[in-house]
């Protein structure tokens, strides 16, 4: 093994990509559980973001259409959604496992005619300073602009719900929509932005992973992220700050075992597979100690039925 | 009208059961999977094209769901079924007894409780000798990376089929293994080929079903070889060769022989010599004389004059498995729990 900065630069490099889809989904979900929906179709939104970006960048050969195309096909996914707790006021827990069950399917579906066909290279930016430059090189350049966007994306987030006035109106929402419609807010319409945007973010996290992670097509290749995506979201009590904490240390973690059984240690594997959800939660748990702030965060309107009084 | 659907439908299938000879397939994945279920159906292919009507169920779970599956296939007229994954061997059973007239072949398994079950395998292992002594000959580090599914006497085999064909040409080799326990996560299996990689793996082979290994080695720059079916095209510089199964034989002359009535219990572990298991072309890059050496290895393990587990060969604590001058006989390779020497690590318990 070789112990050389450029070697750990490497390694920093391919956990902050193992992490990306994870921060794109969590924080995507993290604003629809904000607005007080609770929407468990992140996988089903993944996996049909991963076949849209795939089958678009073979039908058109276009990779920014393709980007773009798996966000919309994640919005219009989360809009069935939308339509079914919003509009005809159905279970969020049930609508949304339905989600994932109906993207699986689909994905899969349409996913016939796309198996077995080599991705694209998806450019990737400034690689020649990644070789030139030891250590720091690696990590900060030579990646896709998806991983730029998704490691700004939690700050913005943050800024979003802590400084602006939408933010706001989504916190009001999720925590009282009975105040919140009282006080002349269209509940419904927030809620459904939220979802949407949800949706979006979820879309390109599945793209991500079928463009530019493992560029091709597989059934089912989300293999539960999305799960764990939701997962963070909770663990990191609905802060998207956290929410990136856990979703490098999970990526950190998965990478690192995988190096600690190539070097041969003598820890029993079973338990190195299962150290990135152990470190992830003990960690999540120990920097959310904080009661008062996981009330503040917590949209208290979680998963409830908003009906408007008419 | 319910009464009149339900007497359609009973009419419906009295028609279908009585109708030509038909054959079913149960597939534990998809049929787009590029793997594992993906050569099952062309065996299936291959039965169609011989004129006998076939059809299959696929993804269907281990357990309760697929004795359901099978009961259903041989209900509705199928007179010979074929069940593709080692966890339907008691459905496939419990079913047969209830069906002598159908005939049951079930894959990977070895359990035949009932005159109409036969079981099948193929020695995927013979694959993985000639990808050791490919690898032995090809690494500059000398060092394998293996990324592998579960801790199962298959796998382990495969493992050390390989470590010691490498051995053989290359005594400093060293065998690194990855265990990602799953059969199918692109996303975990590049991350373990990455890892490999870079803790000095110049060549990269997997037990798990996807082409991403392949795809990562291909970027690195380092070898690589295909797990089923040939995943040539997806890594076209890296790829040395790739194991084929190829079930399609085997598969028409089991509907031949069931549909002309000459079908029998059998347990067949058919390897090289039989075609069932099969390699792609060799990558020109390997060099003429060692694809020569190969494919004369090929020959020799077809025919039985070279051996995967020819001994002596003693595990990782230095006890002697199969002594010199004799070979693995299937009880050892059937219920193999331990490496050879020059595997780092553990199996997993």
């Amino acid at each position: 093994m070789t112990f050389d900065l450029n070697f750990f630069g490497m390694l920093i490099g391919a956990i902050m990509a193992s992490s990306v889809p994870l921060i794109l989904a969590a924080s995507g979900e993290l604003i629809t559980e904000r607005s007080g929906v609770l929407n468990l179709g992140v996988e089903g939104m993944m996996i049909v973001g991963a076949i849209s970006g795939f089958a678009l960048m073979v039908l058109t050969d276009n990779l920014f259409l393709a980007v773009i195309g798996s966000m919309l096909s994640g919005l219009i996914i989360s809009s069935i959604f939308g339509f079914l707790t919003q509009t005809l006021f159905t279970n969020h827990v049930a609508s949304g496992l339905a989600l994932t069950i109906f993207g699986i399917g689909i994905s899969a579906m349409i996913g016939k005619n796309f198996v077995g066909i080599p991705g694209k290279d998806f450019p990737l930016l400034l690689v020649n300073l990644r070789e030139s430059i030891p250590f720091v090189g690696p990590i900060l350049f030579g990646h896709s602009i998806i991983l730029y966007v998704a490691f700004a994306l939690p700050f913005a987030t943050n800024y979003f719900l802590k400084r602006t006035k939408l933010g706001l109106i989504v916190r009001a929402v999720g925590d009282s929509p009975v105040s919140a419609s009282n006080q002349g807010i269209n509940v419904t319409l927030v809620r459904y932005s939220c979802i949407l945007y949800g949706g979006a973010m979820c879309g390109l996290a599945g793209a991500y992973l079928s463009l530019i992670y493992t560029p091709q097509w597989i059934e089912n290749m989300t293999a539960g992220r999305g799960w764990i995506a939701l997962a963070l979201v909770v663990f990191a009590t609905w802060s998207p700050l956290k929410v990136l904490v856990g979703a490098i240390i999970f990526g950190g973690v998965t990478i690192m075992q995988l190096h600690l059984q190539a070097i041969g240690l003598t820890i029993p594997v079973q338990l190195l597979s299962a150290l990135p959800y152990i470190m992830t939660i003990i960690v999540l748990v120990v920097i959310s100690r904080d009661s008062r702030k996981i009330k503040l965060n917590t949209p208290t309107s979680l998963g409830q039925i908003f009906y408007k009084e008419k | 009208m319910k009464y009149l659907i339900s007497v359609l439908f009973l009419l419906g299938l009295s028609i279908s059961a009585n109708a030509e000879f038909k054959v079913g397939f149960v597939y534990v994945g998809p049929v787009t999977d590029h793997g594992w279920t993906y050569q099952h159906d062309e065996g299936r292919k291959a039965v169609e094209a011989a004129g006998i009507k076939a059809t299959y169920v696929e993804s269907v779970q281990y357990g309760a769901d697929s004795e359901r599956v099978i009961r259903q296939l041989a209900q509705s007229g199928h007179d010979l079924i074929f069940t593709t994954s080692f966890g339907y061997m008691d459905p496939t059973n419990n079913v047969a007894k209830d069906f002598p007239n159908v005939k049951f072949e079930h894959a990977t398994g070895y359990k035949m409780d009932h005159p109409n079950v036969s079981v099948y395998s193929a020695r995927f292992y013979q694959g993985r000798t000639l990808l050791g002594h490919i690898a032995g000959k090809m690494t500059k580090t000398n060092t394998i990376g293996y990324i592998a599914s579960f801790p199962i006497p298959e796998v382990i085999r495969g493992i050390n089929a390989m470590t010691l064909a490498a051995q053989k040409v290359n005594p400093d080799i060293k065998t690194k293994i990855i265990w990602v326990f799953s059969w199918y996560d692109p996303g975990k299996e590049a991350e373990a080929a990455q890892a490999l990689i870079d803790q000095g793996a110049d060549i990269i082979m997997q037990h798990t079903d996807s082409t991403a290994a392949v795809q990562v080695a291909e970027k690195a720059g380092v070898w690589s070889f295909g797990q089923a079916s040939d995943m040539q095209k997806f890594a076209p510089k890296s790829i040395l060769t790739s194991i084929i199964d190829d079930w399609a034989p085997y598969y028409v002359e089991r509907s031949i022989a069931a549909r002309d009535g000459t079908w029998s219990q059998q347990n067949t572990w058919h390897g090289l010599k039989e075609g069932m298991v099969a390699m792609a072309p060799y990558n020109p890059a390997m060099g003429s004389d060692l694809v020569k050496e190969v494919e004369q290895l090929q020959k020799d393990l077809a025919s039985g004059k070279a051996n995967s587990f020819t001994g002596p060969i003693y595990d990782q604590k230095g006890n002697l498995l199969v002594a010199e001058g004799s070979v693995a006989d299937d009880g050892l390779l059937g219920g193999m729990k331990v490496y050879v020497k020059g595997v780092e690590g553990d199996v997993p318990q």
